[in-house]
């Protein structure tokens, strides 16, 4: 398959080592992986700000640019951007844009598309640590994935998922988490109770992983923080 | 304990930080109280057959119904009236206050009682009463404490979930108790006072959980029986209703009914469900002797016209502030105003429409959607969040539309766009996210980004495996 990566604002700017995992952990699924350079965001974060002219300008951009790749799939590692396109999008720019009808009908959260075009890719995890894994609001709600992660990570042999408050909110939340800093902390401190401190705590939307993982830093923990497509990817190198 | 902010003249923020300054205590009893209810919605829904089945059913016709909200309204009226009863519409809040006072003031009324109901918290009615020097208690046992500890509610069905047993033993001893922590003393104790209020009272006020339109019948709800003295022991029943809680038919309420039990207190139906049609007739052992219905308006009228209706769906069970990570840490207070969690943040700048200080509610969420989830008539209450926040932004001609227009421009040109990534090692700027994102470093490190951009990584052919 010929799968256009849509990598996200933050896996492009902040964290491209979760960008550069999600490309290989999908070439050595076997498909042709392609970068639409146009692409920039899914203009998230304006729209869940209220300000919905701006986020239709950036969502616009990307739409065209994933659009024009022609690709079979398209796929992103974040379940948040995901739903954007997929859900949220249609109240933008409506149901019937050329770019989004091609988009929206084929892209994938990562785990989503193994679940289905994964094919035998396989690997092990040298890590005997538990993973906690961190069911994203978006993806879990919104999208329905709460197998397709776990099935994922099974991928890497039988390693251990750590029994946590996993479906509870992070409080990261867009906007949110600059909006009302003392609550968003506060939230990502209840989340972050039930963590065994032995667990490595997995993801699969940046967004979530860089609030908790800043708080975790700022509380002096030292708690590895992973997303899903790094963990797949360090486990299954050629 | 955490002070309790006013709405007006402070922020969400101001709030939080109240409600998160304290001990632990407030956030620790939410966490066992809303835990608690919320598992028991779990358990009983999970008795149903079908319950997603049931609660699109449950969607589809609270939809139905709001959209024929005048014809069953007057419905309502024509049934209530031909029962024998009164009814009066009120338009805003000081129609329905003056309306009450006027019935309690002919009536020479000195003593009155209510059982909960969260529409006369927000008309304001209990200090317009007591103005006129009449003596109103509060029946419910934790609005009764809310009452004598001069709170308001802070949730919609328990008003005093977030008091503690400690709490409880404080505020009852302010009027004669001394009997320790025990429940079953406490129980005693209010209900040998409060069954000497009943028998006295002039005028009972209760809410209405429900207006069966085919019956004109008034269905009240609750758990200690409060509801049913209040309807139906003194010689005037003033039952107050928002607009929209009105059903069709006995079969719709009867759905309604299996949901907002389960949802609400997690139980397979309320232990008290009174269905009251008319005041007493002739040769009728009890009841009232006068039965008024006053239907409160108070803005329902503009959210009807607007594109949050569906709020108006809304069986007030409190499902979603059990559910909800920001009530959990922050409790009800902190909302400012009568309704709190999810429901709350969607109706404040709706219904307080001239309450600046309200818009910004539809902020007090991170959007998780597990409210949507807890929502027994499916309410997709975070899209409503969205829309109140798209509400306040096209008010805003200033400083935020600006940044994110400034955010819009750069963001739509991919070269624009990758220049706004932080260089190797260093936090990210600013820019990145409009202001105020210094707060980020309240209690979280910036991220960094070790080595180039994605897409530079890309072009450089550093990505795929060889």
């Amino acid at each position: 398959v010929r799968v256009g990566l849509f990598v996200t604002c933050l896996a492009d700017l902040v964290v491209p080592e979760t960008g550069v995992a999600t490309a290989r952990v999908l070439q050595r699924a076997g498909h042709e992986v392609v970068f639409p350079e146009g692409q920039t965001c899914c203009g998230q974060p304006a729209f869940n700000a209220g300000f919905r002219d701006e986020a239709t300008r950036v969502l616009r951009r990307t739409l065209r640019a994933l659009a024009a790749a022609q690709a079979d799939a398209y796929v992103a590692p974040a379940g948040s951007c995901t739903t954007m396109i997929r859900t949220f999008a249609a109240g933008l720019v409506g149901d019937d844009d050329e770019d989004l009808r091609l988009v929206a009908g084929r892209l994938f959260e990562l785990s989503e598309f193994l679940a289905a075009h994964g094919g035998a890719l396989a690997g092990r995890r040298a890590d005997a640590r538990p993973v906690a894994y961190h069911d994203s609001c978006h993806m879990l709600r919104e999208l329905r994935l709460r197998d397709e992660p776990r099935d994922a990570l099974r991928r890497l042999g039988d390693l251990e998922l750590a029994d946590w408050d996993a479906e509870r909110c992070c409080g990261f939340g867009g906007t949110f988490a600059v909006r009302e800093p003392e609550l968003s902390v506060a939230m990502a401190d209840e989340k972050l109770r039930s963590l065994p401190p032995d667990a490595v705590l997995c993801g699969a939307d940046p967004s979530c992983l860089m609030h908790l993982r800043g708080r975790l830093r700022r509380l002096g923990s030292g708690v590895e923080v992973r997303h899903l497509a790094e963990l797949l990817e360090e486990g299954t190198r050629p | 304990v955490s002070a309790i902010l006013p709405l007006r003249g402070t922020t969400l923020r101001e709030r939080s930080a109240a409600a998160l300054a304290g001990d632990g205590h407030l956030q620790a009893s939410l966490r066992g109280t809303t835990d608690a209810l919320d598992g028991r919605r779990r358990n009983t829904l999970a008795e149903l057959d079908d319950p997603d089945g049931l609660r699109a059913a449950a969607r589809a016709l609270r939809t139905d119904a709001i959209a024929r909200l005048p014809e069953l309204l007057e419905q309502v009226a024509d049934g209530v009236e031909a029962a024998g009863g009164h009814v009066f519409f009120a338009a805003d809040a000081e129609e329905a206050r003056e309306h009450v006072a006027g019935l309690a003031e002919r009536r020479g009324a000195r003593r009155i009682v209510k059982s909960k109901s969260m529409v006369t918290e927000e008309i304001e009615l209990n200090p317009r009463l007591e103005a006129a020097g009449i003596d109103v208690v509060e029946t419910d046992l934790g609005e009764w404490a809310q009452q004598l500890d001069g709170e308001p509610p802070a949730h919609i069905l328990g008003p005093a979930l977030h008091k503690t047993k400690g709490d409880w033993v404080r505020v009852l001893g302010g009027v004669g108790y001394d009997g320790g922590e025990s429940a079953e003393a406490m129980t005693a104790f209010a209900r040998a006072t409060l069954r000497e209020r009943f028998l006295n009272a002039d005028v009972g006020i209760t809410g209405v959980n429900l207006a069966v339109a085919e019956t004109g019948s008034l269905v009240v709800v609750s758990n200690e029986g409060n509801g049913r003295l209040t309807a139906g022991a003194p010689p005037v029943h003033v039952a107050v209703m928002g607009m929209e809680r009105v059903a069709a038919t006995w079969a719709e309420a009867d759905l309604l009914l299996a949901l907002l039990s389960r949802a609400g207190a997690g139980v397979s139906l309320a232990t008290y469900v009174n269905c009251l049609t008319g005041p007493r007739r002739p040769g009728e052992r009890d009841g009232p002797e006068e039965l008024h219905l006053v239907v409160v308006d108070n803005g329902r009228s503009r959210i009807l016209a607007g594109a949050s209706r569906e709020a108006l769906n809304c069986i007030r069970c409190g499902a979603c502030l059990n559910a909800c990570p920001v009530y959990r840490q922050i409790g009800g207070h902190a909302y400012g105003w009568t309704y709190s969690g999810p429901i709350g943040a969607v109706l404040a700048p709706l219904l307080l429409d001239d309450v600046p200080e309200a818009a910004e509610l539809s902020h007090a969420s991170s959007l998780c959607g597990a409210c949507w989830d807890a929502c027994p008539v499916g309410i997709p209450l975070h899209e409503l969040l969205l829309q109140g926040r798209a509400d306040g932004a096209a008010r805003d001609h200033g400083g935020e539309r600006a940044l994110w227009r400034a955010w819009a421009r750069a963001w739509s040109r991919p070269r624009a766009y990758a220049r706004t990534g932080a260089p190797a090692g260093a936090p990210v700027p600013d820019a990145l996210v409009p202001p105020p994102f210094r707060a980020w470093t309240a209690g979280r490190e910036l991220p960094r980004r070790s080595g180039a951009t994605f897409r530079e990584r890309w072009r450089r052919g550093e990505v795929l495996d060889p």
